[in-house]
């Protein structure tokens, strides 16, 4: 008998097994939504799959009576320009940051406990700060973005500057290299992979503290029409919205990696690399 | 004038002695080889020619002139790891150097001036053997070739000094031997001062002019904590070669001496 650990399923194997736990779970679902229709027609909990997709087509294709907008796509797009702004914002800064403090070393002893102790500070709890500073239209919903994941990716890329081997940055200096040089062509493209990696983790930080801020306070957004509806239990929208929300986070990571594998090819494949 | 000149240098870690008395003249293409036991100070030798380091008293000159307060391309060196940039291709690797000089901004070079340096790299390249394999990522190369682009791009710089750190530590007896041969045919072009640690007795031996026998006195000894010197500085006669050029009787005795 061979021990478990050395089992391993064939691709196609490991494709079906991988989809068996979604097919259950729709299974489920549609068990229960039928269970609960049957005993209560109006039962708004579950509701069925043909009313999801009445519902799908009137938020996707049709034009709000009110406003004269696609309300899915309107909602999307003000969700992802947040996002975007928020997150290409805390990359700049994470980036710029982690570079300077990891490896300068007057930058690292001014800013270095700054950045760990504003780290620490929960973002939600500054929320109302921004709303009442910024008011409540989209800085402030960006700016917490911004808060929430900034300082994580200023730590994280500072640590892996200062992992760097010291031989490298002696060596750059033996190449003539001044401390610009060596940002540009030594420390800047080793810490790319670490960068991906850290805005792809960041993802999800990005999206919860955007749905906090919209639930809160706004007049579109992904967020805000999910704690809009929540009030008339309107399932059969708040389902759809869950589910293209997670679609679009994994699309965002998928396209992260995409570009790593692009952007690093050595980081990929070097076998060799501690 | 001589190319190095140490006076009276010693280096203290902590307040704890590792080097001390360190005096010794070396003129301009000289290949010294450094020998000693583990953990008696060849590395921080090595890192203060480097200015990796500061001694702690005494001074280093270079061609007359006190050495420079941090690492420049006068200096050239090779390490037994982390010697080359995992990020960049073999060629890159090369190129780099030249392209920090030559370009102080953008730190590489474009158009006509790329294609000439990289002519100028593959020249290097062709020199360790490396030119078929220009454009692979280091992790693609085998530990003997990461090390003869370590030198290439070592040597691109046309240092003054290069300082080799076990440079051969990790490889295997017959990578090792063809390291030799490369070493001692791009010394001998290119007339470079050459200072290289090793373990290995032979190989310290039969590649340098000059072999600097680092020693820590005798644990018994009462100046036992005042750390290791150069006991043995041994001018060879001949230019070096594969040949023995010292006795077996006094090179055991050097053997004890430095392993004892
Ligand atoms: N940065 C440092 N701080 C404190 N002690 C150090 C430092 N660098 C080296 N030492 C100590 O100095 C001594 C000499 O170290 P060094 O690396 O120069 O030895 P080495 O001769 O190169 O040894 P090896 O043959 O193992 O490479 C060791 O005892 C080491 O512990
Ligand atoms: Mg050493």
């Amino acid at each position: 008998m061979r021990r478990i650990i050395n089992w391993h399923p064939s691709r196609a194997g490991a494709f079906m097994l991988g989809a068996v736990p979604f097919i259950l779970l729709i299974v489920l679902y549609l068990i229960f939504s039928d269970l609960r229709l049957a005993a209560n027609p109006n039962d708004k909990l579950l509701p069925a799959p043909g009313r999801i997709w009445d519902t799908i087509v009137r938020l996707a294709m049709v034009e709000d009576r009110r406003s004269g907008a696609i309300l899915l796509w309107r909602d999307t797009g003000a969700s992802l320009m947040r996002l975007f702004i928020g997150l290409a914002a805390a990359t700049l800064a994470g980036l710029c940051v982690g570079i300077a403090t990891g490896l300068i070393p007057y930058m690292r002893s001014t800013f270095g406990p700054l950045i760990a102790i504003v780290s620490m500070v929960p973002p939600m709890a500054v929320l109302p700060i921004l709303f009442i500073v910024l008011g409540l239209g989209e800085v402030a919903k960006i700016v917490l973005i911004i808060i929430g994941v900034a300082p994580f990716l200023m730590r994280d890329l500072a640590i892996r500057v200062s992992e760097l081997p010291r031989a490298q940055l002696v060596k750059a200096q033996t190449l003539a290299a001044s401390s610009w040089q060596i940002v540009l062509r030594v420390v800047l493209p080793q810490i790319m992979p670490r960068l991906i990696d850290g805005v792809r983790l960041s993802l999800g930080p990005a999206w919860l503290f955007l749905i906090a801020a919209e639930a809160i306070a706004a007049t579109e957004g992904l967020g805000y029409r999910i704690f809009l509806v929540r009030r008339y239990l309107a399932m059969d929208v708040i389902l759809p919205y869950v589910v293209w929300i997670t679609l679009l986070a994994f699309a965002m990571d998928y396209l992260l990696r995409l570009l790593k594998r692009i952007i690093c090819p050595w980081a990929s494949d070097g076998a060799s690399r501690r | 004038m001589s190319a190095v000149t140490i006076r009276n240098v010693a280096k203290l870690y902590d307040g704890v002695p590792v080097l001390r008395d360190i005096n010794i003249a070396v003129d301009a293409g000289e290949f010294c080889t450094v020998v000693g036991a583990s953990g008696c100070g060849k590395s921080t030798f090595l890192r203060m020619l480097l200015s990796e380091e500061r001694p702690s008293s005494g001074e280093i000159r270079i061609d007359g002139e006190p050495v420079a307060p941090e690492p420049g391309p006068d200096r050239g060196v090779v390490y037994q790891r982390y010697s080359v940039f995992p990020h960049l291709t073999v060629l890159q690797n090369v190129m780099l150097g030249p392209g920090f000089l030559r370009a102080p901004f953008m730190a590489r070079l474009f158009g006509a001036k790329a294609r000439a340096l990289r002519k100028e790299a593959m020249q290097y390249l062709d020199a360790v053997g490396l030119a078929a394999v220009c454009d692979q990522y280091p992790a693609a190369l085998s530990g003997g070739m990461q090390q003869r682009l370590a030198i290439a791009q070592a040597l691109i710089m046309r240092p003054k000094l290069l300082l080799l750190d076990e440079p051969f530590g990790a490889l295997d007896p017959g990578t090792r031997k063809d390291m030799h041969e490369l070493l001692r045919r791009l010394w001998r072009d290119s007339g470079m001062t050459v200072f290289m640690v090793t373990h290995d007795l032979q190989e310290g031996f039969s590649l340098g002019t000059r072999v600097l026998v680092f020693d820590k006195p005798p644990l018994s000894d009462a100046s036992a904590a005042r750390g290791a010197t150069i006991t043995y500085d041994l001018q060879l006669k001949r230019r070096p070669s594969a040949d023995a050029i010292w006795g077996p009787a006094h090179f055991k005795e050097i053997q004890e001496n430095v392993q004892g």
